[in-house]
């Protein structure tokens, strides 16, 4: 066991935890998130998405050692239904979602790239999203919500 | 605690503050919902809190009569109303059209709508939410909507009466009844009826509001789950947390038929958590404080599982099931296709085949159970993302021991689940591990637990398809015989054995009893056996779509080696598969277009009008396949048609797919995927579109790349590593969807049309592209080199 010190959504949190144990299991069980999910468990699929430091990473592959220091952003940290991010509203705006469990790997990995590279094409911010899964197939959608989101960064 | 931490959003979107405590506050019955508040029904007394329940027996569970206007809805002295509901929201929309529904046949504002579905305790029982059946139920004659109507029609004869008028001479506005004449005399709901009960049957004669009349449904009405997805505020069945809550993990076989000859509880004993080993007959689970230990304790336990035989070769599989016993029915059988394939000028032979294939749930399946004692009786609460909550009721009370008036099963929505993944089996595993150790526990799967031990896969077929062509290429018979295993399906109250924790913790597994086919005695095409084409004769009635009279559909049963069940579009899929390239063979073989060549063999004018639909939005330049002048490298583009009647009578639906194939390397791009549909009136377009897209891309990658595999000795898909389906950062074709919004008919289903036109759609374009015609699935570049190798 170890202390390990990180803040999530802007909160400072201490926890004594095995260093070893998924960050995932903190954000959900402990600190009772929702946003970030358990899919896979093996970094497959994204739906344990969540920003570390502004980047994206797969909360469930990524020990509580990692963030010792570090500051998680979840969906949550982004904004809530009455006082959404552009990117939720975008995600609203085109109904982008079925089931929505994968939704925080298409959300966070989309959004990162497109404000680090806000006049990337279509077909840029799809092969930003590589390697996630949604599926019920809501790809298009999602794509639709992320150029969206792009015409307000602009 | 607050409600969002135990039902969630899934039950709470849209509820009132009392209503939700209320709600959160109901224990086994309505009868128990707060009688001040009063906003969810008609006062009873207030009993026992979820605090108290583990010291306290509930009152059991009611039984709310579907014929009842009181079993679907209240109206509160507040104007509120509730809607109760037995068909859930899994993320195909039904929530809002549900909303929606009530909203359009009460003439209330939509914001004043609540609705609860799928809880044992207050909601009635309506089965399972599968099949494409919500529409046809809740717009049917014992569903949600009649009800509605009935409702409506009441309050108009009692304010009729008070306003001593006929109800022809009232209006009503926004839940507020009027005279024409003399709008001042007016009386709401609230005042009709508010906080007392309709005690009413449902009236069959009662009038639903025509569809051409429709101002809330046929539009366009945002989903209300949508925002709280987005923010991480909805609350899945994987973010319910109970005060003193446990963590569960299975330990399964590494065949599912071994048996448990030891388990060492000794080599989990020095573990941190308060490790707990709970087994039953071959079911084995471990219980710990965090999710973490109870992982680590699953992966640490000792366990000695019984040898037993072999899987059977997945290389010869497809012969195997050729041979085994099997349960055989005929879907038509007209008698004379013997000798119409004898005397036709042509015969086309070809068998199609279809692996096992996966649900494949992003999410892992997860459930959490609560089960306790009070005098003697167990009682249990389930959350669960089941599709059927009745029928995990009656089969999980077997799994416990007790009557199933002292479980309660209440929905929460869990990652997609398009049938039966582990949904149910894993609610048995929360229920037998709590009552193992006598406090709540939750159990979220891993991947390889719902990929191995938890979801039941959808079934593989062998399809063999003849057909006899007169000399103008008409087809004069059709010939099918089919085989696929079958173990298990959806749990039952006789059968908990059907789900793989209910089988292992020893409850018998109905299997194949052998019986010769019988004569049909009607026509049914539920599992889209028959063909579009025929017109499905049994005996004096003719039931299908098109105009073919010489038909025979023989289906054999058999026995599989895995856990199976209806994964999206079950049978339909894979005999739509089947049927839909077989035709197309047979309009190349005829030399004529694949459109005109169906359009020639069908008469349901509604299958025809979503054939030209189709057709005209993909500009569908009419010719025979394969395209002219076919080189046979590089890359190669072209299109392929298919069409259906999903289930024989639920939604039709026609698709036009592009592709190019490159030559070289087998792989297939699907460019473009154009998608008409007609299911009677549109309750919700952009819903509707919604599920016509993700259904037509899941059925792509269902035919480009899905496959389970196993070795002699295990299931070889452990992770979406060696289960592969497309993923994002892959070629996604551009998508269109054509509604027929016809007004005039009954609703019908629409979850299910496209998926199961892909398959078929994308193969048919691969031969008019290359001249190849792919008969398995997947179309992996293997499978699809090996067709392009066989061409003349």
């Amino acid at each position: 066991m170890a202390v390990v010190n990180f803040k999530v959504n802007g909160k400072a949190y201490s926890m004594d935890v095995d260093p070893d144990m998924p960050v995932l299991y903190a954000l959900t069980n402990d600190i009772k998130l929702n946003g970030p999910k358990f899919g896979c468990g093996l970094s497959q699929c994204g739906s344990c998405t969540v920003l570390l430091d502004g980047q994206p990473i797969r909360s469930c592959q990524t020990a509580m050692s990692d963030v010792a220091g570090h500051e998680i952003t979840t969906i949550e940290g982004l904004g809530t239904s009455d006082k959404p991010h552009p990117i939720q509203v975008a995600f609203m705006v085109e109904q982008a979602a079925q089931c929505g469990y994968c939704i925080s790997g298409p959300m966070l990995y989309g959004k990162t790239f497109v404000d680090a590279n806000p006049k990337a094409t279509q077909a840029e911010i799809e092969q930003s999203l590589n390697g996630l899964l949604c599926r019920c197939y809501t790809h298009t959608r999602m794509i639709k919500a992320l150029v969206r989101y792009q015409q307000g960064v602009k | 605690m607050k409600l969002q931490e135990i039902f969630g959003a899934t039950q709470a979107v849209n509820m009132r503050e009392d209503a939700r405590e209320a709600f959160e506050n109901a224990p086994f019955s309505r009868r128990d919902l707060m009688k001040t508040m009063g906003a969810l029904v008609v006062g009873f007394s207030s009993v026992a809190s979820i605090k108290k329940l583990g010291a306290e027996a509930p009152l059991p569970s009611p039984v709310y009569d579907l014929l009842q206007v009181d079993s679907w809805i209240a109206i509160a002295q507040d104007e509120s109303i509730t809607a109760y509901s037995g068909k859930c929201d899994m993320g195909q929309g039904f929530r809002t059209v549900q909303y929606q529904l009530v909203a359009e046949e009460l003439f209330v504002p939509i914001d004043r709508v609540n609705l609860i579905f799928c809880d044992t305790a207050l909601c009635p029982d309506q089965g399972t939410t599968s099949g494409s059946q919500s529409h046809l139920t809740e717009f049917g004659a014992t569903g949600l909507r009649q009800a509605l109507a009935t409702a409506r029609e009441t309050l108009l004869a009692m304010a009729a009466k008070q306003f001593n008028t006929t109800t022809d001479q009232l209006v009503i506005k926004a839940g507020v009844i009027s005279m024409k004449s003399t709008p001042a005399n007016s009386v709401s709901y609230g005042k009709l009826i508010g906080g007392k009960k309709f005690s009413l049957a449902t009236n069959a004669k009662a009038t639903p509001v025509d569809p051409k009349n429709y101002t809330v449904l046929g539009t366009s009405v945002p989903r209300y789950d949508i925002p709280q997805k987005t923010t991480g505020e909805y609350i899945y069945v994987q973010n319910v947390r109970l005060p003193g809550m446990l963590h569960g993990k299975v330990v399964r076989p590494p065949f599912i038929d071994a048996q448990v000859v030891s388990v060492n509880n000794a080599s989990v004993a020095k573990l941190g958590g308060n490790v707990k080993v709970v087994v039953k007959k071959n079911f084995v689970g471990v219980v710990a404080d965090t999710e973490w230990q109870a992982l680590i304790a699953a992966n640490t336990l000792d366990v000695t599982w019984s040898a037993t035989k072999a899987l059977p070769s997945q290389d010869t599989y497809y012969q195997t099931i050729r041979k085994q016993p099997s349960r055989d029915s005929y879907t038509v059988n007209t008698g004379d296709v013997d000798a119409n394939i004898k005397s036709a000028k042509t015969v086309l032979k070809a068998t199609y085949l279809h692996p096992f294939q996966m649900h494949g749930s992003v999410g892992s399946s997860c459930a959490v159970a609560d089960v306790w004692v009070n005098n003697g009786v167990t009682f249990a609460k389930i959350w669960s993302p089941t599709q059927g909550v009745y029928p995990q009721r009656d089969s999980v009370a077997q799994v416990l021991g007790t009557a199933k008036e002292n479980v309660r099963v209440t929905y929460v929505e869990g990652s997609g689940c398009y049938g039966l993944n582990g949904a149910d089996t894993v609610s048995y595993d929360a229920a037998l591990m709590s009552q193992g150790v006598g406090r709540p526990v939750r159990v979220q799967y891993t991947r390889a637990d719902e990929m191995t031990g938890g979801e039941h896969f959808g079934a593989a077929f062998v399809i063999d398809l003849t057909a006899g062509l007169d000399a103008q290429g008409r087809i004069q018979a059709w010939d099918y015989e089919a085989w696929s295993p079958t173990r298990g399906n959806r749990p039952t109250a006789t059968a908990p054995g059907n789900v793989i924790t209910g089988y292992l913790a020893g409850f018998p597994l109905p299997g194949i009893v052998p019986a010769a086919a019988t004569q049909p005695t009607t026509f049914g095409n539920n599992s889209n056996v028959a063909m579009n084409y025929g017109t499905g004769c049994v005996g004096t009635s003719c039931g299908s779509t098109g105009n073919v009279r010489s038909e025979r559909y023989l289906s054999h049963s058999v026995d599989s080696p895995f856990f199976t069940g209806p994964l999206r579009s079950p049978a339909r899929l894979q005999n739509t598969f089947a049927n839909e390239s077989f035709m197309d063979e047979l309009a190349a073989a005829a030399k004529i277009d694949p459109v005109d060549y169906r359009l020639r063999h069908l008469v349901d004018p509604r299958l025809v009008d979503v054939v030209n639909a189709a057709a005209k939005a993909a500009n569908w330049q009419a010719r025979p396949s394969p395209k002219p002048g076919i080189v046979k490298t590089g890359i190669a583009t072209g299109r392929g048609f298919a069409c259906v009647l999903y289930e024989g009578s639920n939604g039709y639906s026609a698709m036009v797919a592009e592709v190019t194939v490159d030559q070289a390397t087998g792989v297939i791009t699907v460019t473009k995927l154009t998608m008409s549909e007609d299911s009677g009136p549109v309750s919700n377009p952009d819903g509707l579109r919604n599920q016509m897209e993700g259904g037509a891309l899941q059925g792509m990658s269902r035919a480009l790349v899905e496959e389970v595999n196993w070795t002699d000795t295990a299931l070889g898909n452990t992770d979406w590593r060696r289960y592969p389906v497309r993923q994002f950062g892959q070629p996604m074709p551009q998508l269109v969807t054509v509604l027929t919004n016809r007004l005039d008919v009954p609703q019908l289903g629409a979850g299910e049309c496209t998926i199961t036109l892909s398959a078929s759609a994308i193969g048919n374009a691969v031969f008019d592209a290359t001249g190849a015609r792919l008969r398995q699935i997947p179309f992996t570049p293997v499978n699809v080199k090996a067709a392009l190798a066989a061409r003349p």
